[in-house]
Protein backbone atom coordinates (compact mmCIF):
# COMPACT_ATOMS: atom_id res chain seq x y z
CA UNK A 1 0.00 0.00 0.00
CA UNK A 2 1.03 3.43 -1.16
CA UNK A 3 1.20 5.46 2.60
CA UNK A 4 1.75 8.48 1.01
CA UNK A 5 -0.94 8.41 -1.53
CA UNK A 6 -3.22 6.87 1.11
CA UNK A 7 -2.76 9.93 3.97
CA UNK A 8 -3.39 12.51 0.68
CA UNK A 9 -6.24 10.36 0.04
CA UNK A 10 -7.75 10.72 3.77
CA UNK A 11 -7.06 14.29 4.25
CA UNK A 12 -9.19 14.96 1.20
CA UNK A 13 -11.70 13.16 2.62
CA UNK A 14 -11.51 14.98 5.65
CA UNK A 15 -11.57 18.34 4.23
CA UNK A 16 -14.42 17.49 2.01
CA UNK A 17 -16.15 16.70 4.97
CA UNK A 18 -15.52 19.71 6.97
CA UNK A 19 -16.13 21.68 4.08
CA UNK A 20 -19.71 20.13 4.03
CA UNK A 21 -20.21 20.60 7.64
CA UNK A 22 -19.39 24.00 7.57
CA UNK A 23 -21.68 24.68 4.17
CA UNK A 24 -24.67 23.09 5.55
CA UNK A 25 -23.77 24.56 9.74
CA UNK A 26 -27.58 25.46 9.68
CA UNK A 27 -28.16 21.71 9.71
CA UNK A 28 -25.09 20.50 11.21
CA UNK A 29 -24.30 23.19 13.74
CA UNK A 30 -27.44 24.79 14.92
CA UNK A 31 -29.75 22.33 16.10
CA UNK A 32 -27.66 20.60 18.31
CA UNK A 33 -26.80 23.75 20.00
CA UNK A 34 -30.82 24.78 20.22
CA UNK A 35 -31.70 21.38 21.57
CA UNK A 36 -28.84 21.19 24.18
CA UNK A 37 -29.98 24.92 25.31
CA UNK A 38 -33.05 23.52 25.69
CA UNK A 39 -32.31 20.38 27.68
CA UNK A 40 -30.30 23.20 30.04
CA UNK A 41 -32.82 24.88 30.60
CA UNK A 42 -35.74 22.66 30.92
CA UNK A 43 -34.10 20.01 32.71
CA UNK A 44 -31.01 21.50 34.28
CA UNK A 45 -32.72 25.12 35.35
CA UNK A 46 -36.19 24.32 35.57
CA UNK A 47 -36.66 20.38 37.13
CA UNK A 48 -33.19 20.48 38.48
CA UNK A 49 -33.71 22.57 40.70
CA UNK A 50 -36.08 20.90 42.59
CA UNK A 51 -34.44 17.42 41.59
CA UNK A 52 -31.16 19.01 44.50
CA UNK A 53 -27.91 16.87 44.28
CA UNK A 54 -27.11 13.84 42.68
CA UNK A 55 -23.27 11.98 43.30
CA UNK A 56 -22.39 15.14 45.70
CA UNK A 57 -23.32 17.32 42.18
CA UNK A 58 -26.46 19.92 41.53
CA UNK A 59 -28.15 18.14 38.91
CA UNK A 60 -27.40 20.48 36.38
CA UNK A 61 -23.43 20.17 36.71
CA UNK A 62 -24.57 16.14 37.35
CA UNK A 63 -26.24 16.14 33.46
CA UNK A 64 -23.72 18.44 31.80
CA UNK A 65 -20.57 16.01 31.07
CA UNK A 66 -23.63 13.28 29.56
CA UNK A 67 -25.83 15.93 27.42
CA UNK A 68 -22.21 16.88 25.98
CA UNK A 69 -21.38 13.25 25.67
CA UNK A 70 -24.77 12.53 23.99
CA UNK A 71 -24.03 15.78 21.29
CA UNK A 72 -20.67 14.32 20.69
CA UNK A 73 -21.88 10.69 19.74
CA UNK A 74 -24.82 11.76 18.15
CA UNK A 75 -23.40 14.24 15.90
CA UNK A 76 -20.40 11.75 15.15
CA UNK A 77 -22.71 9.02 14.17
CA UNK A 78 -25.19 11.80 11.88
CA UNK A 79 -22.11 12.86 9.95
CA UNK A 80 -20.83 9.83 8.79
CA UNK A 81 -24.22 8.22 7.97
CA UNK A 82 -25.46 10.98 6.17
CA UNK A 83 -22.60 11.80 4.41
CA UNK A 84 -21.38 8.14 3.08
CA UNK A 85 -25.06 7.40 2.37
CA UNK A 86 -25.95 10.08 0.57
CA UNK A 87 -22.34 9.68 -1.25
CA UNK A 88 -23.78 6.25 -2.04
CA UNK A 89 -27.03 7.68 -2.99
CA UNK A 90 -25.66 10.76 -5.41
CA UNK A 91 -23.28 7.77 -6.49
CA UNK A 92 -20.33 9.91 -5.96
CA UNK A 93 -18.87 7.07 -3.66
CA UNK A 94 -17.79 5.88 -7.59
CA UNK A 95 -14.84 8.67 -7.16
CA UNK A 96 -13.39 6.95 -4.16
CA UNK A 97 -14.01 3.67 -4.95
CA UNK A 98 -12.44 3.92 -8.41
CA UNK A 99 -9.11 5.81 -6.92
CA UNK A 100 -6.23 3.62 -5.67
CA UNK A 101 -6.76 4.64 -2.09
CA UNK A 102 -7.17 1.45 0.25
CA UNK A 103 -10.60 0.91 1.42
CA UNK A 104 -9.23 1.65 5.32
CA UNK A 105 -8.46 5.13 4.20
CA UNK A 106 -11.96 5.11 3.09
CA UNK A 107 -13.59 4.30 6.10
CA UNK A 108 -10.83 6.15 8.53
CA UNK A 109 -11.54 9.85 6.19
CA UNK A 110 -15.11 9.52 6.90
CA UNK A 111 -14.19 8.54 10.39
CA UNK A 112 -12.10 11.25 11.37
CA UNK A 113 -14.87 13.39 9.81
CA UNK A 114 -17.29 12.51 12.13
CA UNK A 115 -15.13 12.39 14.99
CA UNK A 116 -14.17 16.48 13.85
CA UNK A 117 -17.99 17.30 13.71
CA UNK A 118 -18.85 15.62 17.33
CA UNK A 119 -15.86 17.28 18.61
CA UNK A 120 -16.83 20.19 17.28
CA UNK A 121 -20.38 20.54 18.70
CA UNK A 122 -19.38 19.01 22.15
CA UNK A 123 -17.10 21.77 22.14
CA UNK A 124 -19.85 24.46 21.26
CA UNK A 125 -22.41 22.69 23.68
CA UNK A 126 -19.53 23.00 26.64
CA UNK A 127 -19.57 27.02 25.77
CA UNK A 128 -23.42 26.43 26.53
CA UNK A 129 -22.95 24.74 29.24
CA UNK A 130 -20.85 26.95 31.31
CA UNK A 131 -24.05 29.47 30.59
CA UNK A 132 -25.79 27.37 33.65
CA UNK A 133 -23.20 25.86 35.38
CA UNK A 134 -19.68 25.49 36.50
CA UNK A 135 -17.51 23.00 34.89
CA UNK A 136 -13.37 21.98 35.70
CA UNK A 137 -11.87 19.06 33.91
CA UNK A 138 -10.29 17.28 36.33
CA UNK A 139 -9.16 14.22 34.24
CA UNK A 140 -8.07 15.99 31.03
CA UNK A 141 -6.56 12.75 29.52
CA UNK A 142 -9.51 10.36 30.39
CA UNK A 143 -11.51 13.61 29.41
CA UNK A 144 -10.07 13.94 25.75
CA UNK A 145 -9.68 9.98 24.96
CA UNK A 146 -12.94 9.34 26.14
CA UNK A 147 -14.74 11.81 23.79
CA UNK A 148 -12.46 10.33 21.19
CA UNK A 149 -12.73 7.10 21.07
CA UNK A 150 -16.33 7.48 22.01
CA UNK A 151 -17.08 9.21 18.47
CA UNK A 152 -15.34 6.67 16.89
CA UNK A 153 -17.27 4.19 18.07
CA UNK A 154 -20.39 5.78 16.72
CA UNK A 155 -18.45 7.12 13.97
CA UNK A 156 -17.70 3.71 12.51
CA UNK A 157 -21.47 2.11 13.81
CA UNK A 158 -23.10 5.02 11.50
CA UNK A 159 -20.41 3.81 8.61
CA UNK A 160 -22.04 0.79 9.00
CA UNK A 161 -25.59 1.58 9.24
CA UNK A 162 -24.70 4.02 6.10
CA UNK A 163 -23.43 0.67 4.32
CA UNK A 164 -26.67 -1.38 4.68
CA UNK A 165 -28.72 1.68 4.18
CA UNK A 166 -30.71 1.87 0.49
CA UNK A 167 -33.39 4.46 1.57
CA UNK A 168 -33.23 7.75 3.14
CA UNK A 169 -35.49 5.90 6.06
CA UNK A 170 -32.76 3.62 6.50
CA UNK A 171 -30.40 5.65 8.02
CA UNK A 172 -33.22 7.27 10.54
CA UNK A 173 -34.14 4.24 12.12
CA UNK A 174 -31.31 3.44 14.04
CA UNK A 175 -30.52 6.64 15.15
CA UNK A 176 -34.28 6.57 16.64
CA UNK A 177 -35.36 3.46 17.73
CA UNK A 178 -31.89 2.05 18.92
CA UNK A 179 -29.58 5.31 19.57
CA UNK A 180 -31.64 8.03 21.23
CA UNK A 181 -33.42 5.46 23.34
CA UNK A 182 -29.96 3.70 24.68
CA UNK A 183 -28.86 7.26 25.24
CA UNK A 184 -31.18 8.34 27.26
CA UNK A 185 -31.13 4.99 29.22
CA UNK A 186 -27.22 5.56 29.59
CA UNK A 187 -27.16 7.44 32.45
CA UNK A 188 -27.37 10.85 30.88
CA UNK A 189 -30.30 11.84 33.45
CA UNK A 190 -29.24 10.26 36.44
CA UNK A 191 -26.74 7.85 38.11
CA UNK A 192 -27.49 4.10 37.90
CA UNK A 193 -27.69 3.61 41.15
CA UNK A 194 -31.05 5.18 41.43
CA UNK A 195 -32.45 1.96 39.54
CA UNK A 196 -33.57 -1.38 41.24
CA UNK A 197 -31.00 -3.95 40.98
CA UNK A 198 -32.09 -5.93 37.95
CA UNK A 199 -32.52 -2.82 35.91
CA UNK A 200 -28.83 -1.86 37.23
CA UNK A 201 -27.44 -5.00 35.56
CA UNK A 202 -29.35 -4.30 32.57
CA UNK A 203 -27.97 -0.96 32.00
CA UNK A 204 -24.12 -2.46 31.90
CA UNK A 205 -25.46 -3.64 28.66
CA UNK A 206 -25.12 -0.30 27.58
CA UNK A 207 -22.30 0.70 26.19
CA UNK A 208 -23.42 4.46 26.49
CA UNK A 209 -23.33 4.08 30.10
CA UNK A 210 -19.63 2.97 29.97
CA UNK A 211 -19.06 6.93 27.59
CA UNK A 212 -21.22 9.09 29.57
CA UNK A 213 -19.89 7.59 33.01
CA UNK A 214 -16.12 7.96 32.24
CA UNK A 215 -16.79 11.24 30.79
CA UNK A 216 -18.51 12.01 33.51
CA UNK A 217 -15.45 11.23 35.43
CA UNK A 218 -13.17 13.01 33.56
CA UNK A 219 -15.04 16.09 33.83
CA UNK A 220 -16.91 15.61 37.43
CA UNK A 221 -14.55 12.80 39.02
CA UNK A 222 -17.42 10.42 39.52
CA UNK A 223 -18.73 7.63 37.68
CA UNK A 224 -21.07 4.66 38.18
CA UNK A 225 -18.56 2.13 36.41
CA UNK A 226 -15.35 1.21 36.11
CA UNK A 227 -12.79 3.48 34.02
CA UNK A 228 -10.75 0.48 32.95
CA UNK A 229 -13.30 -1.44 31.74
CA UNK A 230 -14.76 1.54 30.25
CA UNK A 231 -11.38 2.08 28.17
CA UNK A 232 -11.56 -1.74 27.00
CA UNK A 233 -15.36 -1.67 25.93
CA UNK A 234 -14.82 1.16 23.85
CA UNK A 235 -11.26 -0.31 22.23
CA UNK A 236 -12.97 -3.89 22.06
CA UNK A 237 -15.51 -1.97 20.08
CA UNK A 238 -13.52 0.60 17.78
CA UNK A 239 -11.22 -2.42 16.88
CA UNK A 240 -14.23 -5.09 16.35
CA UNK A 241 -16.03 -2.02 14.17
CA UNK A 242 -13.57 -0.99 12.19
CA UNK A 243 -12.93 -4.61 11.23
CA UNK A 244 -16.25 -5.08 10.38
CA UNK A 245 -16.81 -2.22 8.42
CA UNK A 246 -13.24 -3.42 6.20
CA UNK A 247 -14.48 -6.53 5.39
CA UNK A 248 -17.67 -5.26 4.22
CA UNK A 249 -15.62 -2.78 2.15
CA UNK A 250 -13.46 -4.91 0.83
CA UNK A 251 -16.51 -7.33 -0.07
CA UNK A 252 -18.43 -4.57 -1.78
CA UNK A 253 -21.40 -4.82 0.95
CA UNK A 254 -23.92 -1.86 -0.06
CA UNK A 255 -21.62 -0.61 -2.47
CA UNK A 256 -20.39 -2.97 -5.34
CA UNK A 257 -22.50 -4.80 -7.64
CA UNK B 1 2.19 -3.32 -24.91
CA UNK B 2 -1.17 -4.07 -24.25
CA UNK B 3 -3.16 -1.28 -22.14
CA UNK B 4 -6.13 -3.59 -21.39
CA UNK B 5 -6.20 -7.26 -21.63
CA UNK B 6 -9.34 -9.23 -20.48
CA UNK B 7 -9.56 -12.74 -20.29
CA UNK B 8 -12.30 -15.28 -19.84
CA UNK B 9 -13.98 -12.36 -18.18
CA UNK B 10 -17.55 -13.82 -16.83
CA UNK B 11 -20.21 -11.69 -14.65
CA UNK B 12 -23.54 -13.34 -13.00
CA UNK B 13 -25.58 -11.42 -10.92
CA UNK B 14 -27.22 -12.37 -7.68
CA UNK B 15 -30.42 -12.65 -9.62
CA UNK B 16 -28.88 -15.20 -12.11
CA UNK B 17 -29.21 -12.59 -14.75
CA UNK B 18 -25.70 -13.87 -16.53
CA UNK B 19 -23.96 -10.44 -18.00
CA UNK B 20 -20.58 -11.93 -19.22
CA UNK B 21 -20.54 -14.96 -20.86
CA UNK B 22 -16.29 -15.20 -20.91
CA UNK B 23 -15.04 -12.37 -22.74
CA UNK B 24 -11.71 -11.72 -23.97
CA UNK B 25 -9.68 -9.05 -25.98
CA UNK B 26 -7.40 -6.74 -25.55
CA UNK B 27 -6.26 -2.94 -25.89
CA UNK B 28 -2.80 -2.10 -27.22
CA UNK B 29 -1.33 0.99 -25.84
CA UNK B 30 -2.58 4.34 -27.81
CA UNK B 31 -5.29 2.77 -29.50
CA UNK B 32 -8.45 4.76 -29.61
CA UNK B 33 -10.99 1.16 -28.96
CA UNK B 34 -14.63 1.03 -29.20
CA UNK B 35 -16.68 -1.01 -27.57
CA UNK B 36 -20.54 -1.66 -28.77
CA UNK B 37 -23.28 -3.51 -28.04
CA UNK B 38 -27.04 -2.91 -27.43
CA UNK B 39 -28.62 -1.79 -24.16
CA UNK B 40 -28.28 -4.82 -21.86
CA UNK B 41 -25.32 -6.29 -23.94
CA UNK B 42 -22.59 -6.19 -21.00
CA UNK B 43 -20.83 -3.20 -21.70
CA UNK B 44 -21.28 -1.31 -18.67
CA UNK B 45 -20.88 -4.45 -16.86
CA UNK B 46 -17.37 -4.91 -17.97
CA UNK B 47 -16.32 -1.09 -17.28
CA UNK B 48 -17.82 -1.49 -14.19
CA UNK B 49 -15.26 -4.75 -13.61
CA UNK B 50 -12.36 -3.03 -15.04
CA UNK B 51 -13.06 0.20 -12.68
CA UNK B 52 -13.39 -1.99 -9.79
CA UNK B 53 -17.22 -0.67 -9.63
CA UNK B 54 -18.27 -4.35 -9.95
CA UNK B 55 -17.07 -7.61 -8.72
CA UNK B 56 -16.37 -10.18 -11.08
CA UNK B 57 -17.51 -13.96 -11.25
CA UNK B 58 -14.34 -15.42 -13.03
CA UNK B 59 -11.62 -14.29 -15.30
CA UNK B 60 -8.74 -12.20 -15.36
CA UNK B 61 -8.45 -8.34 -16.07
CA UNK B 62 -4.70 -6.78 -16.34
CA UNK B 63 -4.50 -2.85 -16.76
CA UNK B 64 -0.62 -2.12 -18.05
CA UNK B 65 0.44 -5.65 -16.72
CA UNK B 66 -1.32 -4.74 -13.25
CA UNK B 67 -3.70 -7.63 -13.17
CA UNK B 68 -6.41 -6.49 -10.80
CA UNK B 69 -6.41 -9.28 -8.56
CA UNK B 70 -2.88 -9.19 -7.76
CA UNK B 71 -2.03 -5.28 -7.85
CA UNK B 72 -5.27 -3.31 -7.93
CA UNK B 73 -3.77 -0.19 -6.46
CA UNK B 74 -1.37 0.10 -9.70
CA UNK B 75 -4.13 -0.73 -11.94
CA UNK B 76 -6.40 1.76 -10.61
CA UNK B 77 -3.61 4.18 -10.80
CA UNK B 78 -4.10 3.83 -14.86
CA UNK B 79 -7.13 4.53 -15.10
CA UNK B 80 -9.56 7.15 -15.48
CA UNK B 81 -13.26 6.95 -15.47
CA UNK B 82 -15.95 9.01 -16.93
CA UNK B 83 -18.77 7.02 -16.32
CA UNK B 84 -21.97 6.82 -18.29
CA UNK B 85 -24.33 8.75 -15.23
CA UNK B 86 -23.82 11.82 -14.00
CA UNK B 87 -22.11 10.64 -10.68
CA UNK B 88 -20.64 13.49 -8.83
CA UNK B 89 -21.64 15.44 -5.98
CA UNK B 90 -24.11 18.33 -7.35
CA UNK B 91 -23.61 20.39 -4.57
CA UNK B 92 -19.45 20.22 -4.23
CA UNK B 93 -18.06 23.70 -6.45
CA UNK B 94 -16.64 22.52 -9.96
CA UNK B 95 -13.24 23.33 -8.66
CA UNK B 96 -13.69 21.15 -5.17
CA UNK B 97 -14.42 18.18 -7.60
CA UNK B 98 -11.62 17.85 -9.35
CA UNK B 99 -9.49 18.65 -6.50
CA UNK B 100 -10.94 15.93 -4.22
CA UNK B 101 -10.17 13.65 -7.17
CA UNK B 102 -6.91 14.43 -7.33
CA UNK B 103 -6.78 14.23 -3.23
CA UNK B 104 -8.18 10.50 -4.20
CA UNK B 105 -5.06 9.81 -6.19
CA UNK B 106 -2.48 10.93 -3.79
CA UNK B 107 -1.68 14.06 -5.68
CA UNK B 108 -0.24 16.84 -3.83
CA UNK B 109 -2.35 20.26 -3.25
CA UNK B 110 0.29 22.13 -5.15
CA UNK B 111 -0.07 19.75 -8.14
CA UNK B 112 -3.90 19.16 -7.76
CA UNK B 113 -4.44 22.89 -7.92
CA UNK B 114 -1.90 22.72 -11.42
CA UNK B 115 -3.74 19.81 -12.92
CA UNK B 116 -7.57 21.30 -11.87
CA UNK B 117 -6.53 24.65 -14.15
CA UNK B 118 -5.30 23.00 -16.66
CA UNK B 119 -7.91 20.48 -17.03
CA UNK B 120 -11.25 22.89 -16.36
CA UNK B 121 -9.12 25.34 -18.88
CA UNK B 122 -8.87 22.51 -21.54
CA UNK B 123 -12.87 21.72 -20.97
CA UNK B 124 -13.58 25.17 -20.95
CA UNK B 125 -14.88 25.53 -17.90
CA UNK B 126 -12.48 27.80 -15.72
CA UNK B 127 -14.84 30.27 -15.52
CA UNK B 128 -17.36 28.09 -13.97
CA UNK B 129 -14.91 26.86 -11.31
CA UNK B 130 -16.50 28.17 -8.09
CA UNK B 131 -20.21 27.63 -9.55
CA UNK B 132 -21.49 24.61 -7.94
CA UNK B 133 -22.12 21.52 -10.03
CA UNK B 134 -25.57 21.48 -10.17
CA UNK B 135 -25.50 25.00 -11.48
CA UNK B 136 -24.13 23.24 -14.78
CA UNK B 137 -25.59 22.58 -18.20
CA UNK B 138 -25.61 18.29 -19.45
CA UNK B 139 -23.10 19.11 -21.25
CA UNK B 140 -20.96 21.12 -19.06
CA UNK B 141 -21.53 18.47 -16.34
CA UNK B 142 -20.22 15.71 -19.06
CA UNK B 143 -17.33 17.83 -19.45
CA UNK B 144 -16.36 18.41 -16.34
CA UNK B 145 -16.72 14.87 -15.56
CA UNK B 146 -13.77 14.56 -17.82
CA UNK B 147 -11.76 16.70 -16.41
CA UNK B 148 -12.22 15.06 -13.72
CA UNK B 149 -11.73 11.04 -15.11
CA UNK B 150 -8.19 13.52 -16.68
CA UNK B 151 -7.11 15.29 -13.31
CA UNK B 152 -4.48 12.25 -12.51
CA UNK B 153 -3.28 11.98 -16.10
CA UNK B 154 -4.55 8.50 -16.54
CA UNK B 155 -2.87 6.23 -19.08
CA UNK B 156 -6.05 4.56 -19.88
CA UNK B 157 -9.18 6.79 -20.41
CA UNK B 158 -12.67 4.89 -20.55
CA UNK B 159 -15.52 6.67 -21.70
CA UNK B 160 -18.64 5.28 -21.49
CA UNK B 161 -21.31 6.89 -23.58
CA UNK B 162 -20.02 10.23 -22.66
CA UNK B 163 -21.70 12.38 -25.51
CA UNK B 164 -25.30 10.72 -24.51
CA UNK B 165 -27.29 13.88 -24.26
CA UNK B 166 -25.45 16.14 -25.85
CA UNK B 167 -26.06 18.54 -28.16
CA UNK B 168 -23.90 18.37 -32.02
CA UNK B 169 -21.65 20.99 -32.03
CA UNK B 170 -20.32 20.27 -27.63
CA UNK B 171 -20.19 16.79 -29.18
CA UNK B 172 -17.87 17.65 -32.03
CA UNK B 173 -15.53 19.58 -29.64
CA UNK B 174 -15.53 16.70 -27.36
CA UNK B 175 -14.66 14.44 -30.41
CA UNK B 176 -11.38 17.49 -30.86
CA UNK B 177 -10.22 17.31 -27.26
CA UNK B 178 -10.38 13.21 -26.99
CA UNK B 179 -8.29 13.03 -30.15
CA UNK B 180 -6.26 15.44 -28.91
CA UNK B 181 -5.46 13.40 -26.02
CA UNK B 182 -5.18 10.34 -28.14
CA UNK B 183 -2.66 11.54 -30.37
CA UNK B 184 -0.65 12.74 -26.93
CA UNK B 185 -0.72 9.31 -25.79
CA UNK B 186 -3.80 8.45 -23.47
CA UNK B 187 -5.27 5.08 -24.28
CA UNK B 188 -9.17 5.10 -24.77
CA UNK B 189 -11.63 3.28 -24.44
CA UNK B 190 -15.18 4.35 -25.67
CA UNK B 191 -18.95 3.16 -25.65
CA UNK B 192 -20.98 4.91 -27.02
CA UNK B 193 -25.08 4.62 -28.93
CA UNK B 194 -23.82 7.17 -31.77
CA UNK B 195 -22.37 4.61 -33.78
CA UNK B 196 -20.82 7.27 -36.19
CA UNK B 197 -18.94 8.85 -33.07
CA UNK B 198 -17.26 5.15 -32.98
CA UNK B 199 -16.84 5.58 -36.67
CA UNK B 200 -15.20 9.08 -36.81
CA UNK B 201 -13.10 8.02 -33.60
CA UNK B 202 -12.28 4.74 -32.85
CA UNK B 203 -9.36 2.58 -34.84
CA UNK B 204 -10.39 -0.59 -33.35
CA UNK B 205 -14.18 -2.02 -32.08
CA UNK B 206 -15.55 -5.02 -30.59
CA UNK B 207 -19.07 -5.62 -30.63
CA UNK B 208 -20.16 -7.01 -27.23
CA UNK B 209 -24.45 -8.66 -27.70
CA UNK B 210 -25.31 -10.84 -24.38
CA UNK B 211 -22.35 -11.15 -22.74
CA UNK B 212 -20.32 -12.65 -25.66
CA UNK B 213 -18.24 -10.46 -27.90
CA UNK B 214 -19.36 -11.01 -31.47
CA UNK B 215 -16.91 -9.09 -33.48
CA UNK B 216 -13.46 -7.75 -32.44
CA UNK B 217 -11.35 -6.29 -35.38
CA UNK B 218 -9.80 -3.09 -36.73
CA UNK B 219 -12.54 -0.84 -37.95
CA UNK B 220 -11.08 -0.30 -41.55
CA UNK B 221 -11.45 -4.44 -41.41
CA UNK B 222 -14.96 -4.36 -39.67
CA UNK B 223 -15.95 -2.23 -42.38
CA UNK B 224 -14.53 -3.40 -45.45
CA UNK B 225 -16.58 -6.58 -44.73
CA UNK B 226 -19.70 -4.71 -45.83
CA UNK B 227 -20.04 -5.88 -49.39
CA UNK B 228 -23.27 -3.35 -50.19
CA UNK B 229 -23.64 0.34 -49.66
CA UNK B 230 -26.91 2.55 -50.19
CA UNK B 231 -26.47 5.67 -51.66
CA UNK B 232 -28.80 8.98 -51.94
CA UNK B 233 -27.72 11.23 -54.99
CA UNK B 234 -29.23 14.53 -55.03
CA UNK B 235 -29.96 15.52 -59.05
CA UNK B 236 -29.29 18.38 -60.62
CA UNK B 237 -32.19 17.95 -62.63
CA UNK B 238 -35.45 15.67 -62.29
CA UNK B 239 -36.03 12.47 -63.61
CA UNK B 240 -39.18 10.25 -64.60
CA UNK B 241 -37.92 7.04 -63.43
CA UNK B 242 -34.94 5.34 -62.04
CA UNK B 243 -32.45 4.70 -64.71
CA UNK B 244 -31.25 0.85 -65.38
CA UNK B 245 -27.68 0.20 -63.95
CA UNK B 246 -25.61 -2.43 -64.62
CA UNK B 247 -24.36 -4.00 -61.13
CA UNK B 248 -26.51 -1.44 -58.68
CA UNK B 249 -30.03 -1.42 -58.00
CA UNK B 250 -31.70 1.91 -58.24
CA UNK B 251 -34.76 3.57 -56.72
CA UNK B 252 -36.26 6.57 -57.11
CA UNK B 253 -37.17 8.64 -54.28
CA UNK B 254 -38.69 11.86 -55.09
CA UNK B 255 -38.39 13.39 -58.80
CA UNK B 256 -34.81 14.95 -57.80
CA UNK B 257 -33.52 11.94 -55.12
CA UNK B 258 -32.24 8.60 -56.38
CA UNK B 259 -31.77 6.17 -54.09
CA UNK B 260 -28.62 3.33 -55.55
CA UNK B 261 -27.20 0.14 -53.56
CA UNK B 262 -24.00 -0.54 -54.71
CA UNK B 263 -23.81 -4.35 -55.20
CA UNK B 264 -20.27 -6.58 -54.16
CA UNK B 265 -18.34 -6.02 -57.17
CA UNK B 266 -18.36 -2.73 -58.44
CA UNK B 267 -17.30 0.88 -57.39
CA UNK B 268 -18.41 3.97 -57.61
CA UNK B 269 -16.63 4.75 -60.48
CA UNK B 270 -18.46 2.25 -62.08
CA UNK B 271 -21.60 4.38 -61.16
CA UNK B 272 -20.41 7.96 -62.25
CA UNK B 273 -19.29 6.36 -65.66
CA UNK B 274 -22.88 5.06 -65.93
CA UNK B 275 -24.80 8.00 -64.75
CA UNK B 276 -22.25 10.27 -67.45
CA UNK B 277 -23.06 8.45 -69.99
CA UNK B 278 -27.26 8.99 -70.03
CA UNK B 279 -26.29 12.65 -69.09
CA UNK B 280 -27.85 12.21 -65.55
CA UNK B 281 -25.82 15.14 -63.58
CA UNK B 282 -25.37 14.78 -59.52
CA UNK B 283 -25.28 17.47 -57.01
CA UNK B 284 -24.34 15.79 -54.04
CA UNK B 285 -24.25 12.25 -52.50
CA UNK B 286 -24.55 10.85 -48.89
CA UNK B 287 -24.87 7.31 -47.15
CA UNK B 288 -28.44 6.09 -46.65
CA UNK B 289 -27.52 4.56 -43.33
CA UNK B 290 -23.93 5.05 -41.03
CA UNK B 291 -21.90 2.16 -41.97
CA UNK B 292 -21.23 1.55 -39.34
CA UNK B 293 -24.99 1.16 -37.99
CA UNK B 294 -25.81 -0.85 -40.69
CA UNK B 295 -22.92 -3.60 -40.05
CA UNK B 296 -23.51 -3.35 -36.26
CA UNK B 297 -27.69 -4.38 -37.08
CA UNK B 298 -26.39 -6.79 -39.12
CA UNK B 299 -24.72 -8.83 -36.97
CA UNK B 300 -26.55 -8.50 -33.58
CA UNK B 301 -29.29 -9.60 -35.72
CA UNK B 302 -27.54 -13.08 -37.25
CA UNK B 303 -26.32 -13.72 -33.92
CA UNK B 304 -30.43 -13.40 -32.50
CA UNK B 305 -31.30 -15.60 -35.94
CA UNK B 306 -28.58 -18.53 -34.84
CA UNK B 307 -30.29 -18.29 -31.22
CA UNK B 308 -33.68 -18.64 -32.66
CA UNK B 309 -32.52 -21.43 -34.66
CA UNK B 310 -31.03 -23.14 -32.17
CA UNK B 311 -33.61 -23.21 -29.62
CA UNK B 312 -35.95 -24.59 -32.71
CA UNK B 313 -33.82 -27.64 -32.71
Amino acid sequence: MNLALNLVAMKTIVRKEVVRVLRIWVQTIVPPAITMTLYFIIFGNLIGRRIGTMDGFDYMQYIAPGLIMMSVITNSYGNVVSSFFGAKFGRHIEEMLVSPMSNASIIIGHVAGGVLRGVLVGLLVTVIALFFTRLEVTHPIITITIVLLSSTVFALAGFINAVFAKKFDDISIVPTFVLTPLTYLGGVFYSISLLPEFWQKVSLANPILYMVNAFRYGILGTSDISIGVAYGILIVFVLVLFTACLQMLNRGVGIRE
Amino acid sequence: MEALSIRNLTKTYANGTEALKGINFSVQAGDFYALLGPNGAGKTTAIGIITSLVNKTGGDVEIFGHNIDKELEAAKTCIGLVPQEINMNLWEKVHNVLLNQAGYYGLGRKLALERAEKYLRELRLWDKRNDSARSLSGGMKRRLMIARALVHEPKLLILDEPTAGVDIEIRRSMWAFLREINAAGTTIILTTHYLEEAESLCRHVAIIDEGTIIEDARMSDVLRKLQREVFILNLAEPLESAPDLEGFESVLVDERELEVDRGPDVTLNDLFAQLNARGIEIVSLRNKANRLEELFMKLVESKQEEAREADVV
